[in-house]
């Protein structure tokens, strides 16, 4: 039986999350199905592309997401990350799911957008069952042009900078997330998954 | 932001080869093992290149992603034979994170706009082959000359695995690419490639001073010198080398030391 389903909303290379997910001892499903998320002990939102239509192909599935994912362990990656925000200000003003209150902000002109590549996290809640076994000063894999602004400091578990300081790693209650891609951050990257393979079988 | 080390494997009917100035190949081993090993030895990101390219190698193609995919953790960037969005569209559900264009998008441009808008322009990697055109004194209207310690020159666009130039400045070809939604550029030399004398650094260097995305510097690394220069001189944001690799000559861990060791920030 899958215990973690990853939400196909037709958007990005979910065959990586899987893969990773299998890696490191879960079980993943890849589903579009409202009832396999009512069934699932834990929840991916992945996602690749722009904010405007990953949050319209989101379309029914967003209330039952919003509903399950403060009941059981829901993890946001990149785009999936972004979507949990009140709002975006990309291509406009497009409203979230209002998960983590903030906005979706684009970096700084002068900076090469999109940041992709290998950046540092800097660990600022210790206790977050999340980056247990990491460091500050490791290493995972970005690619985005936009980053979200939470209003609320402790939300933040982990930053790192890039022309600014923006939040790479995001917690509140069941919820998390991050802004880089941990199925492609190498052994850091699967420690994070591991880590939340664990906290969806606590 | 750390400097990437990408190693590429070029691919023909399954096997990676490799040669010289894109011809005399040799068998240098299986792409799914190799791309594994490097991920293990600290590669930044894999690309796998298929140089046939033809239709019927395609099926072994997506067979080689989807199984290099399932063992890599790290990007994985995909290229060779590109023509369509299907094929694009294809690459990625196999487990491509990024693709890379060559001959059609100098063919047929609007596919870079068409593939940025479908699919992202963080996944749509545009490579660039070149040879230098030396003009000596002369003034050429219409292309960028540069002055280089081999002679002032322009770069030519080639197209068809190096075998076709199509008279088009590669520095504004890049730019309209990237205009055109392309969210990385890699630049090959038909000059440096395979001879292991180092990357064309003002080509580079050219390049990364005009564009706003990413560059990645390929062809002609011999040493991990040459990769300091090509980052450094040649203003790249990343490297990516084949032959040096493959061979065992260095591994990545020794050339990301060795760029550490001379300033680079990389991500050991």
């Amino acid at each position: 039986m899958p215990d973690i389903i990853i939400l196909d909303y037709g958007l990005g290379n979910l065959r990586s999350v899987e893969k990773a997910i299998e890696k490191v001892g879960g079980t993943p499903q890849i589903t579009s199905e409202l009832k396999d998320l009512r069934g699932a002990d834990g929840i991916i939102l992945p996602g690749v592309g722009a904010f405007r239509d990953a949050r319209a192909n989101l379309g029914k599935l967003a209330p039952a997401l919003l509903e399950q994912g403060v009941e059981k362990p829901l993890l946001g990656i990149c785009l999936g990350l972004q979507l949990l925000f009140t709002e975006s200000t990309e291509g406009g003003i497009y409203r979230g799911l209002d998960i983590i209150k903030g906005r979706v902000v684009r970096f700084p002109e002068g900076l090469k957008v999109p940041h992709i590549g290998w950046n540092t996290l800097r660990i600022v809640d210790k206790d977050c069952p999340l980056t247990q076994g990491l460091d500050s000063g490791d290493y995972v894999y970005f690619v985005h042009s936009y980053y979200g602004a939470v209003e609320n400091a402790r939300e933040v578990v982990a930053e790192t900078e890039y022309g600014v300081a923006f939040p790479s790693i995001i917690s509140k209650g069941n919820v998390y997330a991050t802004q880089f891609h941990p199925e492609k951050s190498g052994s850091t990257g699967l420690r994070i998954l591991r880590n939340f393979v664990d906290i969806v079988r606590r | 932001m750390t400097r990437r080390v990408i190693p590429c494997l070029d691919m023909k009917a399954g096997r990676v080869v490799k040669g010289v100035s894109f011809r005399e190949l040799q068998d240098a081993g299986d792409p799914v093992e190799l791309a594994s090993r490097y991920d293990q030895e600290g590669a930044d990101e894999v690309v796998l290149l298929d140089i046939s390219a033809s239709r019927e190698g395609r099926r072994t193609l997506l067979d080689v992603v989807r199984r290099t995919a399932d063992v890599l953790f790290i990007p994985f960037t995909v290229g060779g034979g590109i023509r369509r969005l299907e094929d694009i569209r294809q690459l990625l559900v196999n487990g491509a994170d990024k693709v890379t264009i060559n001959t059609a998008a100098v063919e047929e441009p609007l596919l870079l706009r068409q593939a940025a808008e479908a699919f992202g322009s963080q996944c749509i990697v545009v490579s660039i082959d070149v040879k230098r055109v030396y003009v000596g004194d002369r003034d050429v209207p219409g292309k960028v000359v540069i002055d280089t310690p081999e002679g002032r020159c322009w770069w030519d666009v080639y197209i068809y695995g190096g075998t076709k130039g199509v008279g088009i400045d590669a520095i504004q070809w890049a730019e309209m690419a990237v205009t055109l939604g392309a969210g990385e550029i890699v630049a090959s030399s038909l000059d440096f490639d395979g001879r292991k004398q180092g990357y064309d650094n003002a080509f580079l260097r050219t390049v990364s001073e005009r564009v706003e995305v990413p560059l990645i510097a390929s062809s002609g690394a011999g040493t991990p010198k040459h990769m300091l220069d090509a980052l450094v001189q040649g203003k790249a944001d990343a490297v990516l080398a084949a032959s040096i690799f493959h061979y065992g000559t260095y591994s990545i861990r020794e050339v990301k030391k060795y760029l550490a060791e001379n300033g680079v920030p990389v991500r050991l």
